[in-house]
């Protein structure tokens, strides 16, 4: 296919695999937060519909941990494998967040274990629930802590090179870069609302099914409101993103938005295709919508791409990336927006048909968006692995057999993939939520207070 | 002690832990896969659900807390080791992968399979084999470094008895450890049957383990004679190995303290692993990269020290608590809870 090239190897099978973990992972950091929501709200309003919410959320959670988790260890390994001359640089600049990271992950691995099988074991429900604040608290720093090490690599600071050696270390510095703030923000936030959506449509699926217990009216409900307040968090924080790539990674907003030129009142284009000769086509010009981005007013400069040396472009397909993680991102803030508004307003009904099809299609769309802004901040940065200090192609190993071992890890991904979908599938098939809540006796509690 | 020092013995204790829970682990999944084939998986399946169910993950981390702690605190491993490890470290990652999702599926998911079990057992066995691998090329000999690219000479690795005997040491330690553990765990759930058919293991197993580590320790000579000469200087550390091994025989073989026999064991291959680590001394990867040459710098060594102890202060109480739950709750033991 390709004449053998260990980089671009090496590159796609980091791809392939952070891909493939950024799903799991993602849901790995949302879903602990949604499930002690559930839990919370079972215990304040003595409502053993949501502590069952918990209770299977959680059960399905560790099938996902388990996939997160070795595809986790992948990934660990395979940065030393792949990249040895980066680690060996990043060990020197950011040890510390990656060492952290593991103690985070060590903390969350304690707890699940010790959340899953006291369920019943504790007389107080309360001391239970204090249990899942350790492993919301160990995801959501596990994120925190391995996205200030690709912030570094966004705007790597905190040391000197004199003569080719890292010198002057400072490990606080470089996790603490100006792209570490927004994000952070951003990853967290968009982990949290991937999961209410994810959650949301099994919940909106299910009613699609004719299965019209309160039960899942509950867990859309809950998802729905969860969601839509993530949903704003994610605009804002896209907006001070936008500004800090502004300030600090022209190249790459510029590369997202097809700007070339560099000039104040710059419009920011949506969708569109790009032609040989870099000219847009059908694209939507929103006038100076890319200078307010950029910096609050329409007479902002913005960096245009021709002001970089082309060898140091990053690839325009960018683009469509950026595009595809923004409409989703509106489309899931209008969606859950529409079914808080509607199910506030005590007369309209919110659970119609097409409303419920628009939330089982977010789900799937929340998890596209993910991978979409991953790829657009990754390959946004090309042609570095560290910003401005080491090209991705001198990260790389030399190594001669890293094609093989792509196609080994396509095979090991499509085989974990698929019996990680019939895992969950039969576990929920075989048991769904109103035999679960008729075996423990709770089938009609509290049905008589909903609307 | 210099922060060189400090960084690989954290980094030593931490690879020893994995050694040892990572053993029970792996032993676990194979005697629960034989026991199957054999009909006989009724006798101990409980005993090894209970155990295993909350601390699989824990044990992963173990692994993880080692690859990223060597390169926080000696990058330059990253580069030679990542470099030439591309293969046996994919094989090794694939083996985790496969192990780690099958047992979340076969246990947490909807019906047993016999598959799942299979997956599990297998692998169990596999990955102390391919982990070795490590262990093997930092005596030296097993690689070349030239223009600056480093290779693994894949027929001198399979063509060498040394690396062949830690193989097989370590799956005959992984399922002595397992098994003693087991017995352990067997008498303090008061399950009679378990802990016969779990004894029987051990007994089994303690002799293969003990002659292939003083065969390997022979082999070492003829590989890496320097390593050599330092571990019989340091010849009391293998002799109390020895000695913790033939006490922990003896009990279980009398039936009696499982509990000091299975702290025995872990003595055992403490002194071992020690003595091998610190004759080893001061190289990471023989005779290209010492702790010294291959240390990070300064202030990074004293931040990931301190991020050492402040997550010590976080992890050893919370590793206490769920020993306390799990392994020394007696009614959770015995299946009441």
């Amino acid at each position: 296919m390709f004449e053998y090239d260990p980089v671009l190897y090496s590159r796609l099978l980091t791809s392939l695999t952070l891909g493939f973990h950024a799903i799991f992972a993602t849901l790995g950091v949302g879903i602990p937060l949604m499930i002690a929501i559930a839990e919370w709200m079972g215990i304040k309003r003595n409502d053993p519909h949501y502590t069952l919410m918990a209770r299977r959320w959680a059960r399905g959670f560790v099938v996902i941990v388990a996939v997160g988790v070795v595809t986790g260890t992948a990934i660990g390994l395979q940065l030393s494998l792949l990249w040895p001359n980066f680690m060996q640089a990043a060990g020197h600049t950011i040890g510390l967040p990656m060492f952290m990271e593991v103690f985070a992950f060590f903390f969350e691995a304690i707890f699940l274990g010790i959340y899953l099988y006291t369920w019943d074991r504790f007389k107080s429900k309360m001391k239970h629930f204090l249990l899942i604040i350790p492993i919301v608290i160990g995801a959501t720093a596990s994120a925190f802590f391995i996205t200030t090490v690709n912030s570094f690599m966004n705007v790597p600071q905190g040391f000197e090179i004199i003569d080719g050696a890292i010198r002057d270390v400072s490990p606080l510095a470089a996790m603490f870069n100006p792209a570490t703030p927004t994000k952070i923000s951003h990853v967290i936030i968009t982990c949290y609302l991937t999961a209410a959506f994810v959650l949301g449509a099994i919940a909106a699926f299910n009613l699609l099914k004719g299965r019209n217990h309160v039960y899942h009216k509950k867990a859309l409900h809950l998802t729905m409101v969860s969601a839509a307040i993530f949903a704003i968090g994610t605009a804002v924080i896209g907006d001070f993103s936008g500004k800090y790539l502004h300030e600090y990674q022209p190249e790459k907003l510029a590369a997202a938005e097809w700007h070339f030129e560099t000039e104040s009142e710059a419009p920011l284009i949506l969708g569109g295709i790009l032609t040989e000769d870099n000219e847009v086509r059908y694209a939507l010009e929103i006038p100076y919508a890319l200078s307010i981005l950029a910096g609050n007013t329409p007479d902002t400069v913005v960096t245009g791409l021709n002001d970089f040396p082309e060898e140091l472009h990053p690839p325009l397909w960018v683009h469509y990336m950026f595009d595809l993680m923004v409409f989703i991102g509106m489309y899931l803030a209008a969606i859950s927006a529409l079914f808080v508004f509607m199910n506030w307003m005590k007369k309209w009904n919110a659970f119609r048909r097409p409303l419920l099809w628009a939330v089982v299609a977010g789900g799937p769309l929340s998890v596209v968006a993910i991978e979409a802004g991953w790829i657009f901040a990754e390959v946004g940065r090309q042609p570095w692995i560290i910003n401005g200090v080491m090209t991705v192609a001198e990260g790389a190993t030399a190594s001669p057999h890293v094609d093989i071992m792509l196609y080994v890890f396509i095979v090991l991904y499509a085989v974990l993939g698929a019996t990680c979908i019939a895992v969950l599938r039969r576990m929920f098939k075989s048991n769904p939520a109103e035999h679960e809540l008729e075996e423990r006796g709770i089938a009609h509690t509290k049905e008589q207070n909903v609307n | 002690m210099s922060y060189e020092v400090i960084g690989i013995t954290v980094l030593w204790v931490f690879l020893y832990g994995y050694l040892i829970v990572a053993s029970v682990d792996f032993g676990a999944g194979f005697f629960s896969y034989y026991t199957k084939r054999t009909n006989k998986n009724h006798i101990i399946h409980n005993i090894i659900q209970r155990y295993l169910s909350p601390v699989w993950e824990v044990t992963n981390v173990f692994l993880v807390f080692f690859f990223i702690g060597i390169v926080g605190f000696f990058p330059q491993t990253a580069f030679y080791y990542g470099s030439a490890l591309l293969i046996p470290g994919s094989v090794a990652i694939i083996l985790i992968a496969i192990r780690g999702s099958y047992y979340a599926f076969a246990t947490y998911g909807a019906k047993e399979s016999r598959f799942f079990t299979f997956l599990y057992g297998a692998t169990g066995l596999l990955i102390p084999a391919s982990l070795t691998t490590v262990l093997t090329i930092s005596e030296g000999g097993y690689i070349s470094y030239e223009d600056g690219h480093v290779q693994l000479l894949y027929g001198e690795l399979f063509g060498s008895l040394y690396s062949w005997g830690v193989v097989i040491l370590a799956i005959v330690s992984v399922l002595f450890i397992s098994a003693s553990f087991l017995t352990y765990y067997a008498s303090r759930a008061q399950d009679k049957g378990a802990l016969d058919l779990l004894r029987k293991y051990a007994l089994i197993w303690s002799f293969p383990s003990i002659i292939m580590g003083v065969i390997v320790f022979f082999l070492l000579g003829g590989r890496n004679p320097e390593h050599f000469s330092n571990m019989v200087d340091l010849w009391w550390m293998f002799a109390i190995s020895f000695l913790a091994f033939a006490a922990a025989t003896y009990l279980i073989w009398k039936r009696r303290n499982y509990g000091t026999a299975f702290i025995l064991v872990m003595l055992q291959y403490f002194a071992a692993f020690f003595g091998y680590g610190v004759s080893h001394f001061p190289y990471l990867l023989y005779p290209y990269l010492t702790i010294y040459d291959g240390f990070t710098n300064e202030t990074m060594a004293i931040a990931l020290i301190s991020a050492f102890i402040g997550g010590l202060l976080m992890l050893i109480p919370s590793l206490y608590f769920l020993m306390k739950l799990f392994l020394f709750d007696a009614d959770y033991v015995q299946g009441k809870k």
